[in-house]
């Protein structure tokens, strides 16, 4: 089958800076690929020039066969690209449930539809439906960010650094959420936390000086010492 | 001590809050929002009494004048909007010296249609004469300025906080990029909030007319005042609007009564006060100079 979202040699810059100089990524239709590499490598780039919010300057992005470069953000977002940033982009000034309401693209209604479920996921946020988004730890604001794509029908995930700034036990609470994400979505996930990414990963991508340096199966990976310890800075 | 006088300071100084809420609220809305700052706020309350007045004379209805007014803001800000300040967007400083620009022009236009003097807006005869509390004298005109600004208070409210375009809207101050991440188009969402702050703007010089009179400083004098209300109760901040124009109405009217020559210094010091205290002003979220 057809790749979900494909990348072909896509150029990024961002005032004057050439930050990604060619990467080629394909995203299938089900699972959980990743983005590895450093801080700087092109990986946030990445996710927001397939977003939109960056032009790419060259290549192409297609998502669904469709040619999708030069789209302004809200069309890509309609397409049903949820998208989660590693600050995660949540509106502290406004309730939860106003967060949701928000992101209830395809109407209130149905966005009531899936609420149970949503919930169901993560049951802090039906307790909190009526607290400030800002007062919620940085467990729930990222559970409220996951939710916010499920109130609305997607059909792709990006997600930023799910476990930047968190505790190693909600860290682990957050890759439960997104290992029962992947059965309903395809996710392309960028993660600096190795065991995490390899925990939920299915394939990888290793982004370097902006251009894509490896690609495989995840569990091909754990064989790869080198690779890890040359791009990643894993300890062998 | 509270005697007639206090109570007309005071809504006298309630009325005057109210269109300073009128004009502050739109302003703030549409910094917050789109980091614009639109000196042509007040231009469009003196083009709102203005056209209110011409509208009333015409008409002799002053609901019709109202509407106008309202009508006219809508429609222009929207104009504004598509045609000047979405072909700038981005760059904050294009876009300052664009809205003082259109500002000067605006002030110099009405001078050319209606000419440089004071105009008569009269009242409806229904808002002629006081009602008597005891001793003290309340005019109605004022207790209706009063009375509509809390109107269009609560309907704002309720729209922002009940409507999903309202919630886009706050949730736009907040973070635009990640609003259209969701499939909102933002745009429009500017082009409507724009449009709804001119009109606030706009009715708010119309019902000005009757009490403040016609003429083309109202522009210069308002959005002076409705920039420093807007700092005092923090941007983007609509319960901050709300409260910063209140204080400066009050501060004006008590102010200027006791201490004339330093009305204007009165502001300025409160503005200065709460910046050293508050950056954020009153309700405000992040600094004055935290950008996005």
């Amino acid at each position: 089958m057809n790749p979900l979202l494909q990348l072909n040699e896509v150029n990024t810059h961002i005032q004057g800076f050439h930050i990604l100089q060619g990467i080629s990524i394909q995203v299938p239709r089900e699972g959980v690929t990743v983005l590895l590499g450093r801080n700087g490598a092109g990986k946030t780039t990445t996710l927001r020039t397939i977003l939109g919010f960056n032009t790419p300057s060259g290549g192409e992005i297609k998502f669904d066969e469709k040619v999708i470069n030069g789209w302004p953000p809200f069309r890509i977002g309609a397409l049903g690209i949820g998208y989660v940033p590693e600050d995660r982009g949540i509106f502290g000034s406004l309730t939860v449930y106003e967060n949701l309401k928000v992101a209830a693209r395809d109407g209130i209604r149905e966005m009531e539809g899936r609420l149970e479920k949503v919930y169901q996921l993560f049951p802090d946020l039906k307790r909190a439906r009526k607290q400030q988004a800002g007062t919620l730890s940085g467990g729930q604001q990222q559970m409220l960010a996951l939710a916010r794509i499920l109130v609305s029908k997607n059909r792709l995930l990006l997600i930023d650094e799910p476990s930047s700034g968190l505790a190693p036990i909600i860290v682990d609470r957050v890759a439960e959420a997104i290992t029962e994400l992947k059965k309903e979505l395809p996710i392309l996930l960028v993660e600096q936390n190795y065991n995490m990414a390899s925990k939920i990963g299915d394939n990888y991508y290793i982004i370097d000086q902006g251009r894509c340096v490896h690609e495989g199966r995840m569990e091909d990976l754990e064989k790869e010492p080198e690779i890890k310890q040359r791009y990643l800075g894993v300890a062998v | 001590m509270f005697d007639t006088l206090f109570f007309n300071l005071l809504l006298n100084g309630l009325a005057h809050g109210m269109l300073i809420f009128l004009i502050a609220s739109g302003l703030s809305l549409i910094f917050g929002l789109m980091r614009v700052v639109n000196f042509t706020h007040g231009s469009f309350f003196m083009f709102g009494a203005y056209v209110g007045r011409s509208i009333f004379l015409a008409t002799d209805s002053f609901v019709l004048a109202i509407l106008g007014g309202l009508l006219f803001g809508f429609v222009c800000g929207a104009l504004v909007e598509r045609i000047a300040i979405r072909p700038f967007f981005g760059n904050r400083v294009q876009l300052l010296l664009l809205t003082l620009g259109m500002m000067l022009v605006m002030n110099e236009l009405v001078k050319i249609i209606w000419g440089p003097t004071i105009l008569r807006f009269p009242r409806p005869d229904y808002f002629i004469g006081s009602f008597m509390l005891g001793d003290i004298i309340l005019p109605y005109y004022r207790m209706f300025i009063v009375g509509f600004g809390l109107a269009v208070l609560v309907v704002v409210y309720l729209f922002l906080n009940k409507t999903r375009l309202g919630i886009i809207i706050r949730a736009g101050v907040e973070d635009s990029d990640m609003v259209q991440s969701f499939g909102i188009n933002i745009k429009q969402v500017f082009t409507f909030t724009f449009a709804l702050g001119v009109s606030l703007a706009s009715v708010g010089g119309a019902i000005s007319g009757p009490f403040l009179g016609v003429y083309p400083e109202i522009a210069m004098d308002n959005i002076l005042v409705a920039i420093i209300a807007v700092v005092v109760g923090g941007i983007g901040s609509f319960g901050g609007s709300v409260a910063g124009s209140l204080l400066i109405g009050l501060i004006s009217s008590f102010g200027g009564f006791y201490l004339p020559q330093a009305a204007m210094a009165f502001n300025v010091i409160l503005m200065a006060l709460v910046l050293l205290i508050r950056p954020q002003g009153l309700f405000g979220k992040g600094g004055l100079a935290s950008g996005r």
